[in-house]
Formats: C-alpha cells, sequence, structure tokens
C-alpha cells in the first residue's frame, strides 16, 4: 500500500460541497513517476494550500489540477466533472469557471493591463466593450490596480503583475481560483499585501481557492487546511494547527527548513567522485 | 569503433524521428487552423477578425518598404546580368522576355519568401517561444481559449492573404526597377517595354509565382509555430529557435519551389 494511501486526507466532521475531488492520481513525466496515487478533496468556500519542498510534486500537481498534465492514472474532478474526460464544448466552459494566477503572471506582452483582464469576457461573453472594460476596471479597484489601464507589462513591478494576473484570474467570477507560489520573488510588505488580498477575494466573492506555495508564513496566515507534499506522497492534509503539531519527522523538517541528513556510505561517495563517464 | 558507429546511427535514427514527428505536428497544426477557421464560431471559439487584421498589418503593410526596396535593387540587377550576357550574342534588345518570365516565375515569389521568413518568420517563433516561457499558452490553455484558434490561425490566415499580395507588389516593383534600367542604358521607351511585358507575360506565369508564394506562407507559419513550440530553456533558447525557424523556413522554400518548378513544367 502506498504511503498516500495510509496517510490520506482527513475528511472534515460537516459535509460540504466538494468543489475538486483528487483520487488515486498518479502522474508521470516521460519515465519518471511524479505523483504517487494522491487523493485529494477541495471544499467549496476553503482556501487550500498545497506545500512542499523543491521537486515535492507541487507544480505537476497544479498542473494536473488544471488539466495541462494528463494523469497515467486516476482522476480529478473539478465541480464534479473530469477534464480529462469531457469533450472540448464541456471543457471550454468548464473552464470558465477556474481562474488561475501564474507565478510569473503570465500576462500577454502584446496587450495592456485593462486587455489583459478583459480577455476572458472578450474570448467567453457577447457583453459591449464599456461593460467588459467596467467589469475589468472593478476587479482592478479590487486588487488595488485602478488607474493603470495603460500600462503595458513591461512596466509594472513584481506586485503589480501578480495583482494584474489576479484581476485577470477572477473577472470571469470563478467558482475556483488557483495561484502558483502567489508571494514568491516578493518583499515581505508586498508578499503580505498578496496574502491579503488571497483571504478578501475568498471572503468577498466565496470561491474556493488552492494555493500553490513552498512559503511557510504566507501558508500559514492564508490556510483553512494545508496539504503537505513530499517526494510525490501527501504527508498529510488538516488544518495549519494540525500541521503545525504533526510528529511526522519530514514535515517537522520542512516546518523547521531543516534538510534532511543523507546518510552517505564512504565506498559510494567514493565510487561517484572518481566516476569516469565517456 | 563499433560503439561509435552504432552512436551515430542511434543520432542519426532520432534526428529522423524528430524530423518526422515535426512534420506530423507541423500537419496537425495546419488541419486545426483550417478546423478552428471553419467551425471556430460553431463552438463559440471564432476566429477574431481584428486579430487577422493586426497580423496582415505585421505581415503585409509593415513589410512593403522593405520589398520595395530590395525589389527595385533586384530587378535592376536582373537587367544588368541579362544586358551583360545577351551581349555576347548581340541580343540585348530580348533582355526583356528573361526579366519578365524569370521576376514573376521565380524571383518575385523568392525574394518575398524570403524576406518574411527572414522578418515575420522569426518574430512568430519568437513571439510563441516566449509566450510559451511565460506560461502565455498556459493561461490560454486554463481560460478555455484555444492556443492554435488564437495565435496561429490569424498568423496563417494572415500569411496566407498578404504573402501573395506582396508577392504581386514585389512582381510590379520589380519589373519597374528592371525596365528604367533598361530604358536608361538600352533606349527603349517604358511604354514599349509594358508592351513587350503583355505580350511575354502570361497569367499562368503570374499565377504560377502567386501559387508558390501562398505554399511560402504557409511554410513561414508552421515553420515558425514549430520551432516557437519547442522553445526550451530560456532567453537562450528563444533566440536558437528563432534562429533555426529562418534556417528551416528559407531552406524549405527553396526545396519547395524546386519541387513546384518541377512538377509544373513537366
Amino acid at each position: 500500500m502506498s504511503e498516500a494511501a495510509v496517510i490520506d486526507t482527513p475528511q472534515p466532521a460537516e459535509e460540504r460541497e466538494k468543489v475538486i475531488e483528487v483520487r488515486d492520481l498518479v502522474t508521470h513525466y516521460g519515465p519518471r513517476e511524479i505523483l504517487h496515487s494522491v487523493s485529494l478533496d477541495v471544499y467549496a468556500g476553503e482556501i487550500l494550500v498545497i506545500m512542499g519542498g523543491s521537486g515535492s510534486g507541487k507544480t505537476t500537481m497544479l498542473n494536473t489540477l488544471l488539466g495541462l498534465v494528463r494523469p497515467t492514472s486516476g482522476y480529478v474532478r473539478l465541480l464534479g466533472e473530469d477534464l480529462n474526460a469531457i469533450d472540448d464544448v464541456a471543457r471550454t466552459k468548464l473552464r470558465q469557471k477556474m481562474g488561475v494566477a501564474f507565478q510569473g503572471g503570465a500576462l500577454f506582452t502584446s496587450m495592456n493591463v485593462l486587455q489583459n483582464i478583459m480577455l476572458p469576457l472578450r474570448e467567453h461573453t457577447t457583453l459591449d466593450e464599456t461593460t467588459m472594460q467596467i467589469m475589468a476596471r472593478l476587479k482592478m479597484e479590487v486588487v488595488s490596480l485602478s488607474g493603470f489601464d495603460n500600462l503595458m507589462p513591461a512596466e509594472l513591478s513584481g506586485g503589480m503583475i501578480k495583482r494584474a494576473a489576479f484581476a485577470r484570474a477572477v473577472v470571469m467570477d470563478p467558482r475556483i481560483l488557483f495561484c502558483d507560489e502567489p508571494s514568491a520573488g516578493l518583499d515581505p510588505v508586498v508578499a503580505s499585501a498578496i496574502d491579503d488580498l488571497i483571504i478578501d477575494l475568498r471572503d468577498a466573492m466565496g470561491m474556493s481557492i488552492v494555493v500553490v506555495t513552498h512559503e511557510l508564513e504566507s501558508a500559514f496566515k492564508i490556510a483553512d487546511r494545508i496539504c503537505v507534499l513530499d517526494r510525490g506522497n501527501i504527508l498529510m492534509a488538516g488544518t495549519v494547527a494540525e500541521v503545525k503539531a504533526s510528529d511526522n519527522e519530514r514535515i517537522q523538517n520542512l516546518l523547521n527548513r531543516r534538510t534532511e541528513e543523507e546518510i552517505l556510505d564512504p565506498d559510494e561517495y567514493l565510487r561517484r567522485l572518481t566516476e569516469v563517464k565517456d | 569503433m563499433s560503439d561509435r558507429v552504432s552512436d551515430n546511427l542511434e543520432r542519426v535514427g532520432r534526428a529522423a524521428i524528430a524530423g518526422v514527428s515535426e512534420v506530423g505536428f507541423g500537419a496537425v497544426l495546419f488541419a486545426q487552423s483550417i478546423f478552428w477557421t471553419l467551425i471556430g464560431h460553431k463552438r463559440a471559439q471564432p476566429v477574431r477578425l481584428k486579430i487577422v487584421f493586426e497580423r496582415c498589418m505585421e505581415v503585409g503593410i509593415a513589410a512593403v518598404p522593405i520589398v520595395t526596396m530590395m525589389s527595385i535593387t533586384i530587378g535592376m540587377m536582373l537587367a544588368i546580368q541579362g544586358i551583360y550576357t545577351l551581349s555576347t550574342f548581340g541580343a540585348e534588345q530580348q533582355v526583356t522576355i528573361g526579366v519578365g518570365i524569370s521576376v514573376v516565375r521565380e524571383f518575385g515569389p523568392l525574394i518575398t519568401g524570403i524576406l518574411v521568413a527572414g522578418r515575420t518568420g522569426s518574430s512568430l517563433a519568437a513571439r510563441i517561444g516566449t509566450m510559451r516561457i511565460n506560461q502565455e499558452v498556459d493561461a490560454l490553455e486554463v481560460m478555455g481559449v484555444n492556443p492554435v484558434r488564437f495565435i496561429v490561425t490569424p498568423a496563417l490566415i494572415a500569411m496566407v492573404v498578404m504573402v501573395p499580395v506582396l508577392t504581386f507588389w514585389a512582381d510590379l516593383v520589380m519589373l519597374a526597377g528592371a525596365g528604367w534600367y533598361i530604358s536608361v542604358e538600352l533606349g527603349i521607351s517604358m511604354g514599349a517595354y509594358i508592351e513587350s511585358l503583355r505580350e511575354i507575360i502570361k497569367v499562368e506565369d503570374v499565377t504560377h509565382g502567386l501559387g508558390k508564394s501562398l505554399l511560402f506562407g504557409i511554410l513561414i507559419t508552421l515553420v515558425g509555430v514549430i520551432n516557437g513550440a519547442l522553445v526550451e530553456g530560456g532567453a537562450e533558447g528563444v533566440g536558437r529557435m528563432t534562429t533555426r525557424s529562418v534556417v528551416l523556413a528559407i531552406s524549405a522554400i527553396i526545396v519547395t519551389d524546386m519541387i513546384f518548378a518541377f512538377i509544373t513544367t513537366r
């Protein structure tokens, strides 16, 4: 039995609507298995933080949830539908209920801020130009980016890019918002403001938010629940207090920023140093 | 020794497989572009005319100055070489025949194709490569916007429309450049030169050249998109694939030109 199956997501006592249901998910990159039979639920209106060190499988997990990576086995159901099992039209409709704020913003460099934020509206609605502009500006207001309509992405600071990405991600009022490393690379003040923004978005718009991050402070501040990923397995999923109180050594190593001790065999070490490759 | 041979064989095999898979990828992109052009509006994903016009401006209108300059120069060069060669036989007056036919059948489409490959093909590869690195392509995908419909199809339509238009313009300018030199050098009036061209150049010659240019437009787009989509490794990767895109597009144009000429003159 896999480790993930042993330490699975604890179900909350009350019955809440599941907006994301992940079951026995296995994902490969080439021959390498990245996620090993992962199962997880995300409930309506909660902020779930997927946390883990480098190489833990966070990004693969996010890409699989988004349908950018096809799982080898298992499934991901978003709002009850399996992205990989539905037709193109249904997938497009489902994607209109999701928003994604990418780590680097992924703003279109050939468009200004307003055009970037309006793009989902332009592509998926029949609203007139003025209404689309009003809706986009409302979201710019929410992320404190008013007045920057005509700036190009290259003219924005790191924090502004993230805010613009958030505005674009929520312009269609999605039910689920995904955020990839929202506070990475930002100074502590701006990072904290982004964390506040995530909480505000959940409170104001009632959306479910999945955040992938390795920033502990940020995770503890925003999370309703934390899912700890390690080497492609979910070590545990629980509230901040439950994760902090965990006696799992690897979780404690992650929380206390300790690297795992590598037990070296002297012969193996010597062989590695002296190995001659063709 | 045998290890080296087997390594080389393996390398050749891998390169061949990669080449075939790129051709297959190009065919899929082309088929998808036609699909989105015809069916897009029924799937609530129409190809946006505004984007097509923007691409047409980039591919066609913005290229007019360089195409005009090069075409005048090449037209004059053809006239200079033609007069010099024919003077050996004392047949300089026949230069119009060589210039007229070679411009509309060969030089117009070829030079325009090469210029567009260097200018627009490279920019397409760089744009798509950068979009891939910046996760803009992923962003389109998760927004429910098909990247082929949004990025590739408008570029392909613009190329299919504008490369033949540019080629026709290049034909006219090349012939004008050649005519100006011929009239100065041989004392033939422009009126007589144009009359002579009208007798020599047939509609089939023009359609032969424009047909080729349409193929070149498709090739340049697909080569640019494939190379852009294969970008890996940041800015260096973008630079590498952009260069590769230009080299491959020009090679593809020249090979296609030869095959097209061979088939259509049988």
